[in-house]
């Protein structure tokens, strides 16, 4: 009753009190309106990153062009090109879109509450994450032009304005990310009680969603990984401002403790954005194969451990950084052991389609292709976990193919999977499987046209980073520019193709019939409620009540092939 | 602007009041920001013996007397949580006010001590050891200035007798920027 009274007063000061028209989705505290801000947002940095990569790869496969749309590009201009592509995907589109949208949508409505524990904060993380995305765009357009020293900032490179000659380039750079960390921290905060406190009456630690639970286990993982890199953030600022040398050897400082204190952060990064991917996956997989998840409480534990391993395998990254070759053993042994937790993964996900009843709809492809795709990227990460084959293969395009391969699944795949299967509960419509499929295809098959080749030149010693391969005769031949070129096209017919998911999802807004509550007869919680859910996701007086864990699917004796979490038995 | 509080925040599936379990989390993060920052000047300390002659000239008294600022500070948030638990706003508002005022001291004698240094030509950039005195004691200040801040909200509402269990949580915070003082104090100024 007291939940009801609250509720009231809370539909009350929103509903006559709160502002009218578009301020009403700027300023809003519902989470459902805060996670579609920072969808849209990741979106549009999307399609401006997935551009960066489109004129970077031109001048790759045709040195010199003049690139449509752009024109030449400069040495300067290939570098941040390549560096802010990097930065955006992974900090301003994967993050935002995996942990901030779908952890927004779907923890209040998975766990059966009416929003998150703290809305303003929560409007706050937003706020502040817009203002970071803003300057990273515009640090592309200063004086000097944007930074260029790579995604991952090593100095002396990035400290010193007379090597990258972008002075306010990189050190806005370095407040954008510095201000992403913020927002994340003050979103996870809010994703981690929320999960602990809010859950709905009968909802016990088992009973959660996988998504929900690998979402903020993702949070925490974020929140214990980036605290170093904030610091040496800090120190990496007042190298660039004010002239200290923390990372300078001649001055008493280091310039390898910058990629401890990155690695420390970026290895376990992987996994904050692979945990929310996996659980969109699990979530998909279970519906669609009307089969109990197999194993949930391993898999848990297996997330878990993902985590903990995570925080030993940093220093792999650093295997030609002149570190102690007995710390590269032990770091080749904990990189060999974290590939058991995540094949365990693959093999959960394998037992629960076994003997199920699968239906092929748009939103399993894609949770199945990001099973085929991310074995691939974890099984070539082998090579590299191991010091003696990644001292050969330090820096090549097999590496940049293998992280694609595993970040492609995770941030493109992973989201497209999640779109798909919840565009009805967000926006109450459905969409089209026949664009859908077209869609499908058309991303998966031209991925691997581009990446496929690129193991292949990494394999053959082609270095990361370079400008214009002409220029280095063992790199020049017909040969290897050929497999470019044949990257550059797949790359241009799988930008092509993201049209067709732009008409299927404006279309679908647009059409008519309503999408009913539950169209994949799915047990969790977010289908007992309207498409899309009102403020405040229930009716007060009709707050769910859980009795059950979230994959009862196919259970003998009934009639139902599911069965709601709120279905009293 | 009025603002009421959702459902999800009147919850407590763990029994534990969501303020003071998001404070905690707050501060696992705060421990790992200090702890890199820490950690990356302990290593260099250990590598760089010759910094133990910059490390002469902190002022040890000073240091010392902050120390006493803050722990009493910490004292008197202790005594503003008590009363808020007893219902008593008011007095908790002006037990919050004296431990504003020990950050303020804190703050003031700080400055008088950068100065001093920074007049002798102790300048951020002036070795490896003044680089991560300026930004670790910076650091930890701009936590006492925010904490301040925040404190003087929270000290205008319980004044008016709302949110009183807000006094306990930035008073856990308050302990938290405390405890790094306790760390920072030693490895600055005592180890010479």
């Amino acid at each position: 009753m007291a939940e009801a009274i609250a509720h009231a007063k809370h539909a009350e000061a929103h509903g006559h009190h709160g502002p009218s028209g578009i301020l009403k989705y700027v300023w809003s505290t519902d989470h459902k309106i805060i996670a579609m801000q920072y969808m849209f947002t990741g979106m549009l940095m999307a399609v401006i990153g997935g551009l960066m990569a489109y004129v970077f790869r031109m001048q790759l496969a045709f040195p010199g062009i003049s690139v449509p749309g752009f024109g030449v590009v400069s040495p300067g201009e290939y570098n941040s090109l390549v560096t802010n592509h990097g930065s955006i995907m992974i900090f301003w589109v994967a993050m935002p879109v995996l942990i901030a949208a779908f952890g927004n949508f779907l923890i209040p409505l998975m766990i059966g509450a009416d929003d998150m524990v703290f809305p303003r904060i929560n409007r706050l993380s937003f706020q502040v994450f817009f203002v970071s995305a803003v300057l990273i765009l515009a640090s592309l357009f200063v004086e000097g032009g944007g930074f260029g020293g790579a995604w991952t900032a090593y100095p002396p490179l990035s400290a010193n304005a007379e090597y990258n000659l972008t002075a306010l380039g990189s050190t806005l750079w370095l407040v954008a990310v510095a201000l992403e960390f913020v927002a994340f921290l003050l979103g996870g905060i809010n994703f981690i009680v929320t999960l602990m406190n809010s859950r709905a009456p009968g909802m016990k630690a088992y009973d959660i969603p996988i998504v929900c639970w690998f979402i903020v286990i993702a949070a925490i993982l974020f929140m214990l990984s980036v605290g170093p890199l904030i610091a040496g953030a800090v120190m990496l600022l007042f190298d660039q401002t004010l002239g200290t040398g923390f990372y300078d050897p001649t001055r008493g400082g280091d310039p390898v403790l910058w990629q401890h204190l990155f690695w420390f952060f970026g290895h376990p990064e992987v996994y904050v954005v692979m945990l929310p991917a996996f659980g969109i996956v699990v979530e998909i997989i279970a519906t669609f194969a009307r089969k109990k998840l197999f194993g949930y409480k391993l898999v848990l534990y297996t997330a878990v451990i993902t985590g903990v391993l995570s925080f030993f395998v940093w220093a792999h990254h650093q295997f030609v950084a002149g570190i102690d070759p007995r710390m590269a053993n032990i770091f080749t042994v904990t990189t060999l052991m974290i590939s058991v937790p995540v094949a365990e993964l693959c093999f959960v996900i394998i037992a629960t389609l076994y003997g199920g009843s699968i239906t092929l709809s748009t939103p399993m492809l894609w949770a199945l292709a990001f099973m085929a795709e991310f074995l691939i990227g974890g099984v070539t990460g082998i090579f590299l976990g191991a010091s003696g084959a990644d001292i050969y293969f330090h820096d090549t395009y097999f590496v940049l193919a293998h992280f694609h391969y595993t970040f492609f699944p995770i941030a493109i795949i992973g989201t497209f999977a999640g779109i798909t299967y919840w565009f009805p509960k967000m926006f109450g419509k459905m969409m089209n499987e026949t664009l859908g499929k077209i869609h499908f295809w058309g991303t998966v098959i031209p991925f691997n046209v581009i990446f496929i080749p690129l193991f292949v030149l990494g394999a053959a010693g082609q270095h990361r980073r370079i400008y214009n391969y002409q220029h280095f005769p063992d790199l020049a031949g017909p040969e290897f520019q050929r497999l470019r070129i044949i990257a550059t096209v797949a790359l241009l017919v799988m930008l092509v193709f993201q049209l067709v998911f732009f008409a299927n999802f404006f279309l679908s807004l647009r059409r008519k019939e309503k999408a009913p509550r539950n169209p994949w007869r799915a047990n969790t919680l977010e289908w007992t409620t309207e498409s899309p859910p009102p403020h405040g996701n229930w009716p007060p007086d009709e707050m769910p009540e859980v009795y059950r864990g979230p994959y009862e699917y196919s259970f003998p004796g009934r009639d139902d092939d599911y069965w709601p979490q709120n279905e009293p038995a | 602007m009025s603002f009421a509080k959702p459902i999800a925040t009147t919850r407590s599936a763990t029994g534990i009041p969501t303020g003071r379990l998001a404070i905690w989390w707050v501060l696992a993060s705060e421990v790992v920001i200090f702890g890199g920052l820490l950690g990356s000047y302990v290593m260099h300390r250990l590598g760089h013996p010759e910094w133990a002659d910059a490390a002469v000239h902190t002022n040890t008294w000073i240091g010392a007397f902050n120390t006493f600022v803050l722990l009493t500070s910490s004292f008197t948030a202790v005594l503003a949580h008590e009363a808020a638990h007893d219902g008593e706003g008011k007095q908790a508002a002006k037990y919050l006010m004296l431990t504003i005022g020990g950050a303020l001291t804190f703050l003031l004698v700080k400055s008088v001590e950068w100065g001093i240094e920074i007049s002798h030509g102790y300048t951020i950039t002036a070795n490896g050891f003044w680089a991560f005195y300026y930004t670790a004691a910076g650091l930890h200040a701009a936590h006492v200035i925010a904490g301040a801040v925040i404190m003087a909200f929270i000290a205008r509402d319980a004044w008016r007798g709302r949110e009183l269990q807000r006094v306990e949580l930035i008073g856990i915070y308050w302990h938290f920027v405390d405890v790094v003082w306790i760390f920072l104090f030693p490895l600055l100024y005592i180890a010479k």
